[in-house]
């Protein structure tokens, strides 16, 4: 547990806490939806510091976890191609796929490499004409015109050998999703920060008043967190359910018009499978006809695939908000993120992860010794073994 | 991954057709695509997603940001190295 006077800003956050202590009257179940929230919310022990009534549950928002089993594979298997040079953002190298990792692949001998950007992969295009340049393009409406840009770019400079295995997510859906469960618990929401300096909050609205949930969109940093609790709980007890932000230094309700436009004219919204979840309709993007050409799945014929998830991972419910790390079998023994069985224990974004990172796995006295060694700047490699 | 950045513009430029910036976070200097923040100037400052700018944020409000993420020891990206324009090159293979 962590206590307040280690908060760089301390007094405030210790006021913020008082004020929803003071403001909650009734239990509460409020769902962050961003990975980068939920670590930060673990790592700074914010669902420890709330009263009692008020719940914390972690959301769907960690991309890397999200992508599914199927397009894992289907990555796996165009990267063992000896033609092609595969380029994905770091997360992904360690994402279990039905046989191994995309590490594993580099090691026996597949061209695996780690971008900082999409637009990397123009230039090792450029560099290698006789070769595939592959991008995995995962994430969320943040990582869109990023992406997009690569699939227009490659258009405009008519690289025949570029192309991407897209597998884009979309959070209102998710949101939808989560609160048409029957098992849904979630009564108000911290919408995404980041997401929305992209596409804005507009759309959040309809969802706000057809399920009478809040959401407030809010940033990570911990005091931040703090202001989106209360502004929900506050919303929550007045019985009010609207679209609030919290996060009005960084982003408008309409988001970045030139990010949203480039995003449509490439992208078009279909529905995607995610990881543990299922199939939510019209919940992700896929290539516009004008782009197919350069689709990876359309370029490499990947024949169907059988995947294999382990049979304890509870991943799927643990994004879905209904089940928390502590409630797996497998989390802390079997499953650590040197050994991660399901994707929410690779990324730093994925709860069990974080968790694990932060060490609630531990006992409160192992916690102690735990915390003295990490000195502050847990490594979630080097960390996983202190127990 | 699904948070952006905060930098500073020291440069900017055109590189095939789009406008491009050199933006210094802390001690490293990256390129980053300016398309989304047109009117972005020298001396400001942007919030930058996988290389691209996808918002522009107060000096103030990109300080925190940036301390906020080395706490969370979210600057990661920063450390892949960047991939050289010349031909034959492998440097975007680190790992
Ligand atoms: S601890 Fe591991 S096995 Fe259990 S839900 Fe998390 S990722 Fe899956």
């Amino acid at each position: 547990m962590k206590y307040l006077d280690e908060y760089r800003d301390g007094p405030i956050a210790a006021k913020l806490v008082e004020r929803i202590k003071r403001a909650q009257t009734k239990p509460w179940v409020i769902m962050e939806v961003c990975g980068g929230q939920t670590h930060s919310i673990v790592k700074n022990g914010i669902d420890q510091l709330l009263p009692k009534g008020v719940e914390l549950v972690h959301g769907p928002g960690c991309p890397v976890c999200v992508t599914p089993l199927e397009m894992i594979d289907k990555a796996h298997a165009i990267a063992r191609r000896p033609e092609v040079i595969f380029c994905s953002f770091g997360d992904m190298l360690r994402v279990p796929g039905s046989d191994g990792d995309l590490f594993r692949i580099k090691s026996q001998g597949g061209d695996v490499r780690v971008v900082y950007s999409p637009l990397d992969c123009l230039k090792i295009a450029k560099a290698n004409p006789e070769k595939q340049v592959v991008f995995f393009a995962i994430g969320f409406e943040t990582t869109a015109p990023a992406n997009a840009m690569l699939a227009w770019q490659a258009k405009q400079m008519d690289l025949k050998n570029v192309s991407l295995l897209v597998s884009h997510v979309l959070v209102p859906p998710a949101i939808e999703a989560v609160l048409s469960s029957p098992q849904n618990r979630v009564q108000g929401f911290l919408g995404p920060g980041h997401v929305c300096a992209v596409v804005g909050y507009a759309e959040y609205e309809p969802l706000a008043a057809r399920f009478r949930v809040p959401i407030v969109i809010t940033g990570f940093e911990p005091l931040d967190i703090l202001e989106g609790v209360l502004m929900t709980v506050e919303q929550l007890e007045q019985g009010r359910a609207e679209v609030e932000n919290q996060y009005s230094r960084v982003l408008a309700r309409g988001g970045n018009h030139p990010a949203r436009e480039r995003i449509a004219r490439v992208f078009e919204v279909g529905d995607r499978k995610w990881r543990g979840v299922g199939t939510i309709p019209q919940s992700g993007f896929q290539l516009r006809e004008e782009f197919r050409e350069f689709d990876a799945e359309h370029r490499f014929s990947v024949e169907a695939i059988d995947t294999m998830e382990p049979e304890v991972c509870i991943a799927g419910q643990i994004l879905q908000g209904i089940k928390k790390p502590h409630d797996c079998p497998a989390f802390g023994g079997e499953c650590t993120p040197q050994h991660p069985l399901g994707a929410t224990m690779v990324s730093a974004e994925g709860a069990c992860a974080a968790y694990y990172t932060y060490g609630r796995h531990l006992k409160d006295a192992d916690l102690t010794l735990h915390r003295a060694s990490a000195s502050g700047t847990p490594d979630l490699v080097t960390l996983g073994d202190q127990k | 991954m699904c948070l952006a950045i905060p930098g500073k513009v020291v440069e900017i430029f055109t590189n095939e057709g789009m406008h491009m910036g050199r933006v210094q976070f802390g001690g490293v200097t990256r390129e980053a695509c300016l398309d989304y923040v047109p009117e972005t100037q020298v001396g400001e400052y942007v919030l930058v997603h996988v290389g691209f700018a996808i918002s522009r944020v107060d000096e103030e409000e990109a300080r925190r940001t940036y301390e906020a993420l080395a706490e969370l020891d979210q600057l990661g990206e920063l450390e892949v190295p960047e991939v050289e324009e010349s031909a034959g090159s492998r440097s975007g293979s680190g790992v």
